[in-house]
């Protein structure tokens, strides 16, 4: 019941904002705000509750859905999906306050898709019947495309198509493979199931369990990203109001890393293990590759927007290597990235309010006129190229850690990863923030809602810095599973 | 008393953090007090747990604090935990002692800074970043001290961030030593890979217990750990960014780039000194290393003529002596250059900085002169400090020191005469120094005496560097729980040549090296440039990056997915002229279709 209400409550929220919109623009962003909250909450007490919980799955709801086919609305929680939820909630509570000023046209539609799309991405978490798990996949992107499409910048419907289009044709790929499994799984057995722990362990020929985990895979690649599957990402991070690049790099990413997480490896173990090698070698070039082409951008959001392309490579890397400590790192790198990436979009979309340009050639000398912003731009920007005592810097060890167990290369080359890092890192804090203010701005400094934001994101690093365990501790069950599965 | 040992580091974070968060607001005075008491809680701090230590040693003579289990996944729990022996106790000593007294005489020095409280944070930040790296009890923890230590630099150089110089000066230090420290990186995957724990203790015993002398997993972990040392102790060939990194507020320089934070290679090197004793090659390459760098340095430092640059080029060159000690296994020795050279370098730069503030930011030497009698301080202190560098004998604590190490080199004749050459430079470069900027004819007009605040630290650093060689005796034994009891080696011929140097190089400076206009000549020219290392890097490194990354600026796979687009538009038009509205088109398309059709149905 708990799970259904975690939807319910955004999409009520939503649409109660939508409707209040009508009176009042400061309604629909308050309702919008407690709905998260309360989400927030809610999550919070799962995972209070659950602490040391036996069993696949801490809370399981179950109801019959289309039973003539084996489809039921089954949702469950474990320790992964758990904390992606409490990421999804933490991001869209930090986006509806990143967008309470940006926003002021059709506030009300605004914030129904909003937590339109946090609603499927909920789903896409929380979903455990594999139709209803494409049924959330593919309703996330259509909100996600009118974020884009009606309050992004100059160029923004080229970058809503380019979106769509890359998304739902891999999408299509996905749903293919998935029927594939179905057809299959009821010729082995006879009972026809999208129920995950069912499918889970069907027997598959291998050529053909190669073919079904590179569906799966290629739709997740395009959501992760993976190199050369990436370019909707810059377009789409750039062109995207600040709130929709928030929950892009923060979550829509990681839809991808959790597929492959909880579908591409336990479902196809054999075929992900034998894939591992491409896998591996794909998530190290993205490494590379995001950060050399981050160090070449001249626009200050496609330069966060391709960092992610580097990070999320952390994550492919993690996840293909497949022990323990390159797991856990894949996992708070995802955790990490999420909030260092997007308090970066939310310091980027308050300096475009301020000046009206993303240009990195129009700014200079900020740290003159605005230290608070400057500061946290910094700190976040430190976090992002693996300062050692904040997030990112634990996730990423961790990878390399385990990557280096598999693979001395990739884990060497990975390793270079963190340098390029420093040098797109150090590039933006010059560029911007000190130097000459050339231009003679003068701007307002953080608000005290900004300053609350990002304040609220930077302990969160901290913390995940400094005492990453309880998080460690809850993702462990779900990750022991996934590496005895990819151990077979 | 030992447990107070968290607040060694704990104090100056916490008032990093404050002055971060509301410094800006607050006045200045506050600012001042709450960046030097912090320290000063420091210094008191492991003054006392020093005494605790000395009078009473803990059993097995070290002492581990654990404060939190940072990590725990598949068999990797490093915790943030503190360690305390001999070597680190020394270490922290004079880094919280040294901090305290530069903390105190940039409340003078920074006083007109609109940064005031920024210089503070960054600052106190190092300090406990510095604190970190020395009492970590893992590499892990230390590799968090280690970066931690470089971001303050990286801030610092570029304190004054309205000129570009000195963000690009920062910019090259943090990018350079993270160089290193990706290598360093490495060296805890294959530590950690090969024997399970990040530990340092539990590492080094295992280490010896597991690998055999000259192993080749020895020689890569310690090659792939002296990567990083090089990186921040700005060896070659990683000691390009150094002499740039003057940029910063000298106090900064003193502090970070002099007595403290460039030592931290030397440090990780005689903390994981069992892996180099278990990879001799790689230990000979350290003494092959210093050597050279002591050498290059020295050349580098005799011709330059901006004052700051000189001293850094001189800190290059003393680290090399470091090195040398460490790559000849005089562990205690190299330790004790470190302590020597913190005292005499921080003094050297806080009277540079008194020099510098007194001549209107005047840091040109050329532009110096007959300072002695218009700035008694700075002369007093220059003095002081350049006969500690250039190890005026018996009286000096940098002779003490120096001799140690040139005398722990004397079975390596080669080793041994760089060393001897490297004193002669010293001296050379040391007093043309002093007899251009305190002796001739004044060339700028002296604005400004310095205070109280910037008096008593360089007073107090003059007579360490004079004085603090002389615990000798007693520091011998107290490292030889550590690092085994070596034999004395036999000093007196090393003293004698050293002394024939000094004496060579001050004479020669004062009749070669006293003129009007720096040197032009090529060599000279090549040895200002620092050897040609950024020519070279800027050829090989950066230039080539920077051409990717501008070539590829619109991602060249985004172009196979336009020219997808546009092929899919191309066909679309094609397809859109058959629909034209026009009878005879579509009748002629049935025809033709027709008759494909049949002619495939009756050929296959």
């Amino acid at each position: 019941m708990i799970l259904l209400a975690l939807i319910a409550v955004l999409i009520g929220g939503g649409m109660v904002a939508a409707v209040a919109a009508r009176w009042s623009a400061a309604a629909a962003r308050w309702i919008s705000l407690l709905a998260l909250l309360a989400d927030f909450g809610l999550g919070l007490s799962i995972w209070v509750r659950s602490a040391g919980a036996a069993g696949p799955w801490l809370v399981d709801a179950d109801y019959a859905w289309l039973p003539q086919f084996g489809i039921r609305f089954h949702l469950a929680v474990d320790g992964l999906s758990l904390l992606l939820l409490m990421l999804t909630f933490f991001l869209g509570f930090v986006s509806v306050l990143a967008s309470w000023s940006e926003i002021t046209e059709s506030v009300g539609f605004f914030h129904l898709s909003l937590l339109a799309t946090l609603a499927g991405i909920a789903a896409v978490f929380l979903a455990v019947d594999l139709f209803l798990f494409y049924f959330a996949w593919e309703l996330m992107l259509v909100p996600m495309y009118f974020l884009i499409a009606v309050w992004g910048h100059e160029n923004r419907v080229y970058a809503a198509i380019k979106f769509f289009i890359f998304t739902q044709l891999s999408g299509l790929l996905m749903l293919v493979a998935i029927l594939a499994l179905y057809f299959f799984h009821h010729s082995t057995t006879g009972v026809y199931t999208f129920e995950y722990a069912d499918l889970l362990g069907t027997a598959l020929p291998p050529g053909t369990a190669m073919w079904l985990m590179a569906g799966f895979f290629v739709a997740f690649a395009v959501k992760l990203p993976v190199v050369p599957l990436h370019t909707w990402l810059p377009d789409a991070h750039t062109e995207a109001p600040t709130a929709g690049s928030v929950v892009l790099a923060g979550l829509l990413l990681k839809t991808g890393a959790y597929g492959m997480l909880r579908f591409v490896v336990p479902l196809f173990p054999d075929a992900a293990h034998k894939f591992a090698p491409v896998a591996i070698v794909l998530g190290v070039i993205g490494i590379l590759y995001g950060a050399i082409l981050a160090f070449g951008q001249t626009d200050l959001k496609r330069l966060v927007a391709y960092t992610s392309v580097s990070h999320l490579g952390f994550v492919l890397l993690g996840i293909f290597v497949g022990n323990a400590l390159a797991l856990q790192g894949a996992l708070l790198t995802i955790i990490c990235h999420g909030i260092s990436t997007g308090a970066l979009f939310v310091l980027v979309g308050s300096l475009q309010e301020r000046i009206h340009t993303r240009e990195l050639g129009r700014m200079g000398g900020l740290w003159a006129t605005t230290p608070r912003l400057s500061g946290a731009a910094l700190f976040f920007t430190l976090a992002s190229l693996g300062l050692p005592g904040l997030g990112d810097f634990v996730g990423e060890f961790l990878v390399l850690l385990g990557t280096y167990r598999v693979s001395i290369p990739a884990a060497a080359i990975a390793a270079c990863g963190v340098l390029a890092a420093t040098l797109y890192g150090v590039r933006l804090v010059q560029r911007a923030f000190h130097g000459p203010n050339v231009h003679e701005l003068r701007l307002a400094d953080l608000a005290p809602r900004e300053g609350l934001v990002v304040t609220l994101m930077a302990v969160a690093l901290l913390w995940l810095g400094l005492y990453p365990r309880p998080v460690t501790a809850t993702f462990q069950p779900a990750m022991d599973r996934v590496e005895r599965v990819a151990l077979k | 008393m030992l447990d107070l040992l968290w607040l060694i580091p704990a104090a100056p974070f916490a008032s990093a953090a404050v002055l971060l968060l509301v410094g800006r607001r607050m006045p200045r005075k506050v600012v001042a007090t709450l960046g030097v008491v912090s320290i000063a809680v420091s210094a008191i701090v492991s003054g006392l747990v020093a005494i605790a230590f000395i009078g009473s040693p803990p059993p097995g003579n070290a002492y581990d604090q654990h404060l939190w289990t940072w990590i725990a996944v598949g068999g990797f729990h490093p915790g943030i935990a503190l360690y305390l022996d001999p070597l680190s106790l020394i270490m922290t000593l004079v880094v919280t002692f040294v901090s305290f007294l530069i903390h105190l005489y940039s409340t003078e020095f920074m006083a007109g800074d609109e940064g005031y409280a920024r210089f503070f944070a960054y600052m106190n930040l190092f300090v406990a970043s510095m604190v970190m790296l020395v009492l970590g009890d893992n590499l892990l923890l230390l590799y968090l001290g280690w970066e931690g230590v470089g971001l303050c630099s990286y801030l610092l150089i570029g304190f004054w961030y309205r000129d570009p110089a000195n963000g690009r000066a920062g910019q090259k230090a943090f990018i350079v030593t993270r160089v290193g420290d990706t290598s360093m990186a490495i060296g805890l995957f294959l530590l950690f890979h090969m024997l399970g724990t990040l530990n340092i203790q539990e590492l080094m015993a295992r280490a010896r217990a597991d690998w055999p002398v000259g192993s080749g997993l020895a020689i890569a972990a310690a090659a792939l750990l002296l990567g990083g040392a090089v990186g921040k102790s700005a060896q070659l060939p990683l000691q390009t960014w150094l002499p740039d990194a003057m940029a910063g507020p000298t106090p900064t320089s003193a502090l970070i780039h002099a007595a403290t934070m460039v030592t931290a290679g030397v440090y990780l090197i005689a903390r994981t000194h069992v892996l180099y004793e278990i990879a001799p090659a790689v230990q000979l390459a350290v003494a092959i290393i210093g050597a050279a760098t002591l050498l290059l340095a020295g050349f580098s430092a005799l011709v330059q003529t901006d004052i700051k640059r000189v001293l850094a080029y001189s800190t290059i060159s003393q680290i090399g002596y470091m090195f040398l000690a460490l790559g000849l296994g005089a562990w205690s020795a190299a330790i004790f250059h470190f302590m020597t050279h913190a005292f005499f370098k921080a003094l050297l730069f806080l009277a540079a900085g008194i020099v510098i503030e007194a001549l209107h930011q005047e840091h040109n030497i050329f532009h110096m002169g007959g300072l002695r009698r218009e700035l008694p301080v700075a002369f007093w202190a220059f003095l002081a400090g350049g006969c500690a560098l250039a190890g005026l004998p018996l009286v000096t604590a940098g002779s003490y020191s120096k001799d140690w190490i040139i005398a722990s080199a004397s079975p390596s004749p080669a080793l041994w005469a760089a060393a001897i050459a490297g004193v002669l430079l010293t001296s050379l470069y040391t007093f043309r120094l002093i007899f251009l900027v305190f002796f001739g004819t004044a060339r700028t007009p002296v604005s400004k005496q310095p205070g109280v605040a910037e008096q008593i630290p360089v007073w107090v650093l003059a007579v360490l560097s004079i004085v603090g060689g002389s615990e000798r005796p007693a520091y011998r034994p107290f490292m030889a729980h550590l690092f085994g009891a070596t034999p004395k080696p036999p000093e007196a011929l090393s003293t004698i040549a050293a002394a024939a140097a000094f004496f060579t190089g001050l004479v020669c400076a004062w009749y070669f090296l006293r003129g009007d206009a720096p040197a032009t000549n090529p060599l000279a020219r090549f040895w200002y440039a620092g050897w040609g290392f950024d020519w070279l890097y800027g050829r090989i490194f950066v230039r080539p990056v920077e051409w990717a990354a501008r070539v590829n600026h619109n991602d060249v796979i985004d172009s196979m997915y336009d020219g997808l687009a546009t092929l899919a538009r191309f066909v679309w038009r094609g397809l859109a002229l058959t629909e034209n509205g026009k009878l005879r088109w579509y009748a002629a398309a049935i025809a033709g279709g027709t008759l494909i059709f049949v002619a495939l149905v009756i050929f296959l």
